[in-house]
């Protein structure tokens, strides 16, 4: 490792600007929004939507200042220049020497983040002002998505664990509020418990993670930066110092990652995220795009230094990561085939690509998965956005694709276009944003010899292509069926179907119209009979904003046009180089002074700059990572098996759904392999009957069944045979005890007891004042009493 | 620093809330009064922590103001079910335990 000390006093000052500075107050809006929504909301002339509509612009424009001078910044710095993160950080309350900090670390990740929640949120919740127009707690549902927002706003900018974990917190809280959001229904309320429980489960893991770093942590960071073991810069650093014991991160990466499965609805804690499409559509929009499911994502990101090393990313052989994304890949995706609910297609699709993004991470391919998280969240919003306005305009608030759907390309054509753009960016069809992001992912995991896992993510690839192809050639396409045939399939005109709520327990009793049926009487303002037709303004132009992104969001890392565009590697990824402190005492609300060192050029590509190799002086906040050179090949290669994907499915559905080609229809009834293949698919694979059936109960049935059976022989046995010989004592002990000398003190002891009794009687008022004082008189004296005995 | 200052206020606090239990007649002041007596106990917790600069005193407090959250539900519950009852929450209406 060659490093020029001398070097780095030339290197310029990095810049720094007012929305740098303040990026805190990004959070600290839509919080106070929501304290006013909640308190003043109902009184107000859009019962309280204009607040949180406002709250998330100004958020919005917040993260834009921030972003642009976060460029600014980056492109001050030279070449190999560690461009430090702004921090700022104050003391939040301090206990036993134990000092909890509250602050922001703002970096290229946290200013890609924040962009990307304020973006979405801005737009969900116009789209909502629609949508949920008429709805009876309108004023809680905007309260409940403005402080979702904010959660994941403060978690994405805090500084250390504690914020982290409290913005966490607050969006598994919010999260729960509003995929409950229409608890009348017993299965909306039970999908809600489950996504909180579910997510609860993981969560224990992030406790477990903060805590363990930091007292791992805490002396060396104390020591060397003087930040304490909760922040962030300082666990990084830490992390890439050498020091760290490999077990005791190994099982801090482990508890953390538990966390980041639960969150992120990776296998196999998956089971939550199908059933939080309980909500209404714009919360599934924003959960499953920018905001909670990616929490776990970023978790993993943003203490990537601690995953790196505890669990020996670019090590050899796969590790945790790698295996749990690769498994969530494929089993989501193969879910994804066997539903008929198009939210549930597009919420295993999410599943689907966090686990490309899990997949990435843990194969080294920081940035493309970072660029994921970014591109995702446009055409996923898009995607259920676009489904939203399908179920409010045209199927009468179902979301039943062979039932309810069907031929809606004509009628709706916004809709359509830009469920088209977004289908072929989440497919990674060439040049839409999936692909620069997608693409990436799965050729750097190969790049990094990760053979089997590129495999898996091609596979992955192409049945992306045959599910979203199956789904759009049912949703657009075809004969329209059922409600979207403009006559109402529903004898019930007042009641929404406003989420197809078959749970896992029903999902065969699925046909029964009514069985999903929600009615929300102060819901049906607006007519439902009305044949179907294009959305409203405020559903489309969120629409059209979302798709244009979809299209154009993956040119800010176009790879294949070469390094001059590359811009989103040169602003968030962090650099690998070894920084040397100026000052140590990063005093509350100051940033510390860094300096960066250059690192010779013919070094960057080896591991021994910042990773495995321990600096000697300085440190390091960010591992070295390499990336995949381009190959039009590869590119080509895997569209070819995302058109043979969409080809293949767009024939079968065809022929499935339309023909009724007797030679494939049905063909899950006829051979009994494939039908048990059906079957074990739309079961979920039994995973929610394990949790319940066989979890829960093998927790729950033994004990109780032991205590039964302890009960019934030992203690029963016991007491039959004691009774027996109590029977015999007692007649003796009666004739010879009872009678004569009990009996008689008894007697005696009554006497006694009713004139001490009676003495006592004018104590017991029933005045509580009366008790009161004499509690406080007797208090009194024993007080006197010690303080004359102390001296 | 000035222990002095933060018991005489709790001190006066104390007697403020013995004052309230036993002369008011209202049951909900009652209950005010009792965490004014509670309140005044953490002062004094605080103030000796402080002084000493431990924990223990800040523990102490955390706890005292839990379980005075806990006391207040229930103390409200009674005060609830005893109006429904009696359509009154004046205590000295509420004589039955008269021995």
């Amino acid at each position: 490792m060659r490093i020029f000390a001398a070097e780095s006093e030339i290197l310029a000052p990095l810049a720094t600007g007012w929305f740098l500075e303040n990026a805190w107050l990004i959070p600290v809006v839509p919080a106070i929004a929501f304290a006013l929504i909640i308190l003043i909301g109902k009184r107000l002339p859009m019962k309280g939507s204009e607040l949180g509509v406002l709250s998330m612009a100004i958020s919005l424009v917040l993260s834009a200042g921030t972003a642009y001078q976060w460029v600014q910044r980056v492109n001050g710095a030279s070449e190999e220049q560690f461009v430090s993160p702004v921090v700022r950080s104050w003391s939040w309350w301090q206990s036993g020497g134990f000092d909890f900090g509250i602050g922001q670390h703002i970096d290229g990740l946290s200013v890609v983040v924040l962009f990307v929640v304020a973006f979405i949120s801005t737009l969900v919740q116009v789209y909502s002002l629609e949508y949920l127009r008429g709805d009876r707690r309108y004023t809680h549902f905007f309260a409940a998505l403005t402080l979702f927002s904010g959660g994941m706003l403060a978690m994405v900018l805090a500084d250390n664990m504690i914020l982290f974990l409290l913005g966490w917190e607050i969006m598994g809280l919010c999260s729960f509020m509003l995929i409950g959001h229409w608890w009348e229904e017993d299965a909306n309320s039970r999908a809600a418990l489950k996504a909180f429980f579910t997510v609860r489960t993981g969560d224990m893991g992030l406790l477990v993670g903060i805590s363990m770093l930091y007292f791992a942590a805490n002396d060396w960071t104390q020591a060397n930066l003087g930040l304490s073991g909760f922040s962030i810069r300082g666990i990084s650093a830490w992390a890439l110092s050498g020091e760290p014991n490999s077990s005791v991160i190994t099982i801090a990466a482990v508890a953390l990652f538990i966390a980041s499965i639960g969150k992120s609805g990776q296998f196999p804690l998956h089971t939550w995220l199908p059933d939080a499409m309980a909500g209404p559509t714009p919360v599934s929009s924003l959960l499953h795009s920018s905001t909670m499911v990616v929490a776990g994502v970023f978790l993993v990101a943003r203490l990537y230094p601690v995953f790196f090393v505890g669990l020996d990313i670019l090590g050899s052989g796969g590790n945790l990561i790698v295996i749990i994304g690769g498994i969530t890949i494929v089993i989501s995706a193969a879910l994804a085939f066997v539903q008929n609910d198009i939210k549930r297609v597009l919420a295993y699709s999410t599943v689907s690509q966090l686990g490309y993004m899990m997949l990435g991470l843990g194969a080294g391919a920081w940035l493309p998965a970072v660029f994921h998280i970014f591109t995702h969240a446009f055409f996923k919003a898009c995607l259920f956005l676009g489904a939203g306005s399908i179920s409010h305009s045209a199927s009468h608030h179902s979301f039943d694709m062979k039932k309810d759907m069907g031929g809606l390309r004509k009628v709706m054509p916004i809709t359509f276009a830009t469920w088209i753009v977004s289908t072929l960016a989440l497919c990674g069809v060439f040049p839409f944003s999936g692909f620069f992001s997608k693409d990436e992912i799965i050729d750097n995991v190969g790049y990094n010899g990760y053979n089997t896992f590129m495999v898996v993510g091609l596979i992955g690839a192409f049945m992306t292509a045959a599910y979203m192809t199956r789904a759009t050639y049912l949703t657009f396409f075809g004969e329209p069926r059922g409600a979207s045939a403009g006559h109402a399939a529903h004898d019930t005109h007042d009641s929404h179907q406003t989420h197809d709520s078959h749970d896992t327990h029903d999902s065969h009793s699925a046909h029964d119209p009514h069985a999903a049926h929600d009615t929300h009487d102060s819901h049906s303002a607006h007519d439902s009979h009305a044949a179907p037709h294009e959305s409203g303004l405020l559903i489309t132009v969120p629409l059209m904003i979302l798709s244009v992104l979809a299209l154009g969001s993956g040119f800010l890392n176009a790879t294949p046009f070469g390094e001059s565009w590359e811009r989103m590697k040169l602003w968030v990824e962090p650099r690998a180089s070894v920084v040397f402190e100026e000052s140590k005492s990063g005093g509350p609300g100051e940033s510390l002074n860094l300096v960066a060192g250059v690192v010779s050029a013919e070094d960057s590509h080896s591991k021994s700059v910042c990773g495995s190799a321990t600096p000697e002086e300085g440190v390091c906040y960010a591992p070295q990572l390499n990336h995949a050179p381009f190959k039009w090949s590869k590119a080509i290669m895997s569209m070819l098996i995302v058109f043979a994907g969409g080809a293949i499915s767009w024939i079968l559905s065809m022929l499935v759904f339309t023909k009724r080609d007797p030679r494939v229809a049905g063909l899950t009834s006829r051979i009994r392999l494939l039908g048990l293949g059906h079957s074990f698919l739309v079961n979920k694979y039994y995973l929610d009957h394990f949790y319940e059936k066989v979890v829960v109960r093998s927790v729950a049935y033994p004990i109780s069944r032991a205590a039964y059976w302890f009960n019934q022989n030992i203690l029963d046995g016991v007491l039959h045979g004691a009774a027996r010989v109590t029977t015999k004592l007692s007649d003796w002990v009666y004739k010879n005890v009872d009678q004569r000398v009990v009996d008689n003190t008894v007697n005696n002891s009554a006497v006694l007891t009713k004139s001490v009794g009676t003495a006592a009687q004018p104590t017991q008022s029933g005045r509580v004042s009366q008790y009161g004082a004499l509690l406080f008189s007797a208090t009194a004296i024993a007080a006197l009493v010690l303080v004359i005995v102390n001296t | 620093m000035f222990v002095n200052q933060f018991l005489f206020l709790a001190a006066v606090l104390f007697c403020i809330g013995v004052y309230g239990v036993i002369a008011r007649k209202n049951a909900v002041l009652m209950l005010m009064s009792i965490e004014l007596i509670l309140n005044s106990v953490n002062i004094n917790l605080l103030a000796f922590a402080m002084r000493n600069g431990s924990t223990d005193g800040h523990t102490f407090a955390l706890y005292i103001i839990a379980v005075a959250a806990a006391e207040v539900g229930v103390g409200l519950g009674l005060v609830l079910l005893v109006y429904r009852n009696k359509k009154t929450i004046s205590v000295d209406e509420l004589s039955e335990m008269r021995g």
